[in-house]
């Protein structure tokens, strides 16, 4: 039998789209569903995804969290620990719709939760770090059941099968996002696990992501120091908990992370002047271990906005547009064309140089 | 007295065609095995003063000499093999213990060399060091958990680093166990590629203390040449608990060893025996460890990281996490096949652990309890080449100690006759006649080919996997497969076998 992911590390390449409407104004998933369909064959049918944003205006202040289980003893074990720590003011399955090329479906619900006082209280944990634990300790422990998503006002939507497959079963049309990132995987393995597809997610942070990092051992011993576990084996997983202790645990500012996780070459560094040398001399000598190494291009989103980054050496392809209040990112141009076909500006950003397009009003991650 | 029961180990051959009886090999042997014949007018040679040095040999201006292991055989036996027999005449007739040089030379498993990497193969692409920056820079010292910044800049200032160019330093060799000039050749060379070399525990040479910001100085049980200035002097402080060679074991430098310069650098009495204590008499335990790392510091208002070596010893991953906790900024780990000046072959040969496993060992436990930034993982004890270095960065070194490749680099042919101070390549020797055959010059020159020489290496290995920063394969153990390992094996050096 074949070992799924988290039983086995599984390199990939992938597509990867991303859209944000920098007002805040919802639109439907029709458009990102199109841009990461038109690269169908960057991906191979075996996993891919979409998160969205603002999808729940009605319970904005809860977490929602989407659930995979393998079967109903999953389901009453997740049930029971998510009753014991948190309230749970709704529950229900998330719709999906048949699609033919979409098979092995697990149990697909969703929670909208919040922390329940007295555990919280317990644990002396803010709402988020608890939250995270739970989420670790779910993913851990309970066999057969993983959490997709576990934002507030936001959801991940992924599954076995090629992007425009996925968007259909789930309906997404249905939904409107001021932020959509889509996700069309190409394994070297094929383990067809739905929890191994991406976006990764946690909290609101979700990642879209296209590489095969050579630093991931690296990485991830160094953020398991801090408490995560990296049970999917996944770059993607390993990108998610750095940018999530950087922005989140340590407060960094986001350039501060950018230069830790894409750092400039040294000869670089010594042409920066004092201040700045220092600095970045000091990010890379303590964040030494974060720096991820080899071909990446990813889209990180978050409740004000996505930030969109290549490897530093530029090993994969990144183009990103504007287009009024629109910003778009993607693999490829054609992938941004096939839904704008007449954007304000074009480029490839460099490798290392980040794309950050936040929501107006709003200043910092 | 009674007859010499050892039968020679080498045998000489000299090809009588070739020797024009030139007597450079008479002059070129400490050991005198070779002499001129006055009568007969003809350099002959004595075997059982040979050590196998090949200094005769290389100098030799008409290639007549050739040294060989002694064909003489004793009666086969697997068990009572010629070293056991041998040591056991020699000690009936000394009544001594048994002396050796040199790293440890028995047939353990090397782990190194059951270790192979990885590369990149169509999923992600391999790095070409030729087109595209590759970068070695190593910093070690103390990390903080985490970095403040405000406005854009540095709230806090980090504990003092060393800056290598390369994860590579010379080892601790003291002046006294080798000669000055082997020890100004290192510290040249250092600071030419922008790494560090170690004083050992023979104190700081006055002539070298302008290689100050190159230079590890050491303090050691014994103390010899520690005051203030000597602290200052360098750009770290070891503290030398132990020798991977001879754990558990002190130093003895023979008083003829000691003339005027080692005597001033040591800041002993000429003649005098220079002898460590096996422990530091101020340590009995881990929390004088600390409160000898805080005077260090103190001493130095906290502007230099603080190293403490250990051998690597049977509980060394405990120790080490003490050590961490104790205050140490750099832990160095020396295996039991590091190099010594001079001990009991006893020792050498049979107490402390293979580095590799040592280093897994350490680099997993404080992993496991989060205090792996804390300080840096320097590994010694035996790194024969780039690939070597490799290996010990993927399983969770920050940097490595060499020291018997400098040695071999700079002329050494391990012989592993250190301890007699008769080093025919002028190294470890303080005979002046001996010592000004090693030129610092040349010497530091070939030192510094070495190093550059493994950073192409070091370079090419790393863009092969898809790497192009050191950084990025420091305890990037997925990098590793074990060949011909038991489970046990790869286990604790936290690797795969081939083809998993």
């Amino acid at each position: 039998m074949l070992v799924r992911e988290g039983q086995v590390r599984i390199p990939s390449g992938c597509a990867i789209s991303g859209i944000i409407n920098k007002k805040g104004e919802l639109f439907s998933g029709s458009d990102i569903i199109k841009s990461i369909s038109l690269m169908h064959d960057r991906s191979n049918g075996l996993g891919g995804g979409f998160a969205a944003y603002g999808i729940y205006p009605e319970y904005k202040d809860l977490y929602a969290f989407h659930m995979f289980y393998d079967d109903t003893n999953a389901k009453d074990n997740t049930e029971h620990f998510l009753n014991k720590h948190f309230n749970v003011e709704l529950s229900g399955k998330i719709p999906t719709r048949k699609v033919a090329a979409i098979t092995n479906v697990p149990i697909i619900w969703r929670y909208f939760v919040s922390p329940r006082k007295d555990k919280l209280e317990e644990s002396g944990l803010s709402d988020d770090e608890f939250v995270v634990r739970c989420v670790m300790k779910i993913n851990n422990s309970i066999d057969g059941a993983f959490v997709v998503s576990s934002g507030k006002d936001m959801g991940a939507f992924k599954a076995v099968g090629y992007p425009e497959d996925i968007g259909e079963f789930y309906m997404l049309e249905n939904y409107k996002a001021y932020i959509w990132t889509a996700h069309g995987r190409f394994p070297t393995n094929t383990p067809g696990w739905w929890g191994g597809a991406h976006p990764f997610t946690l909290l609101d942070w979700s990642i879209v992501h296209n590489g095969e990092i050579s630093s991931y051992d690296a990485n991830r011993r160094y953020i398991e120091m801090f408490g995560y576990k990296c049970t999917l084996q996944t770059d993607t997983e390993a990108i998610t908990y750095i940018f999530d202790l950087l922005l989140r645990k340590h407060k960094l500012p986001l350039d501060v992370a950018v230069t830790a996780m894409a750092a400039p070459f040294w000869s670089e560094i010594d042409r920066m002047d004092e201040d700045k040398k220092e600095l970045v001399k000091a990010i890379r000598a303590t964040y030494s271990s974060i720096l991820v190494n080899g071909p990446f291009s990813i889209i990180l989103g978050f409740k004000n906005g996505i930030v969109a980054l290549n490897d530093r050496i530029k090993l994969r392809s990144l183009v990103a547009a504007e287009k009024d209040d629109f910003v778009y990112v993607a693999s490829e141009e054609s992938a941004i064309r096939v839904v704008c076909p007449e954007p304000d500006r074009i480029w490839a950003p460099r490798g290392g140089e980040p794309v950050v397009a936040l929501l107006e009003g709003v200043e910092t991650i | 007295m009674s007859i010499n029961y050892l039968t020679p180990e080498f045998v000489i051959e000299r090809d009588r065609d070739r020797c024009i009886d030139c007597q450079v090999c008479v002059r070129q042997c400490a050991n005198l095995a070779h002499s001129f014949d006055e009568e007969d007018q003809k350099v002959v040679s004595d075997d059982s003063k040979c050590v196998n040095c090949h200094r005769c040999v290389v100098l030799c201006p008409t290639r007549a000499l050739t040294i060989k292991r002694n064909p003489l055989e004793f009666k086969e036996n697997a068990n009572w093999t010629p070293k056991a027999i041998r040591e056991i005449y020699k000690q009936a007739e000394t009544g001594g213990i048994l002396l050796t040089g040199m790293g440890n030379d028995m047939p353990y498993p090397i782990y190194w060399d059951h270790i192979l990497l990885n590369a990149s193969q169509v999923t992600n692409p391999s790095i070409d060091p030729l087109r595209e920056p590759m970068e070695l820079k190593t910093f070690l010292g103390r990390k903080p958990e985490m970095l403040r910044v405000e406005d854009g800049k540095l709230a806090e200032k980090l504990p003092p680093q060393l800056e290598l160019e390369m994860p590579v330093m010379f080892s601790a060799m003291s002046f006294g166990s080798i000669s000055l000039n082997a020890c100004e050749s290192m510290a040249r060379a250092a600071s030419e590629v922008g790494i560090m070399y170690n004083t050992g525990e023979g104190g700081l040479h006055r002539n070298l203390r302008k290689y100050g910001k190159n230079t590890i100085v050491q303090v050691a049980s014994g103390r010899f040449g520690v005051d203030p200035d000597y602290l200052q002097a360098g750009a770290a402080i070891e503290i030398k608990i132990g020798q991977g060679a001879k754990p558990g074991i002190g130093g003895h430098l023979p008083g003829e060893k000691v003339g005027e310069e080692v005597s001033a650098t040591r800041m002993i009495p000429i003649g005098s025996d220079a002898i460590s204590p096996a422990p530091h008499h101020d340590i009995y335990s881990i929390e004088d460890l600390r409160q000898l790392i805080y005077s260090l510091k103190e001493a130095t208002n906290y502007e230099k990281p603080v190293s403490v070596k250990i051998a690597a010893v049977h509980n060394v991953a405990a120790i080490c996490s003490g050590i961490a906790r104790a205050g140490a900024d750099i832990i160095a780990i020396d295996g039991y096949r590091g190099g010594t000046g001079a001990a009991p072959t006893r020792i050498r040969d049979n107490v402390g652990i293979p580095v590799e496993l040592a280093l897994a060992a350490v680099d997993s436990r404080l992993r496991e309890e989060g205090i792996r930034n804390q300080v840096s993982l320097v590994c010694a004890g035996s790194i024969r080449n780039s690939a070597d270095i490799i290996k010990a960065v993927a399983l969770g070194a920050d940097a490595v100690y060499i020291a018997s490749a400098a040695l071999i680099a700079m002329g050494c042919h391990m012989c592993q006759k250190c301890y007699t101070g008769k080093c025919n390549w002028g190294i470890a020797t303080q005979d002046p006649n001996l010592t000004k055959r090693l030129n610092p010059e040349i010497a530091s020159r070939r030192l510094a080919n070495l190093l550059h020489a493994w950073a192409h290496e070091m370079k090419e290995m790393l863009g092969g996997m898809g790497i192009n920063a050191i950084e990025s394969l420091r305890g990037n153990r997925l990098m590793l497969r074990g060949v011909g390992l038991s489970d046990r094996e790869l286990k604790i050096l936290g690797i795969k076998a081939a083809g998993e």
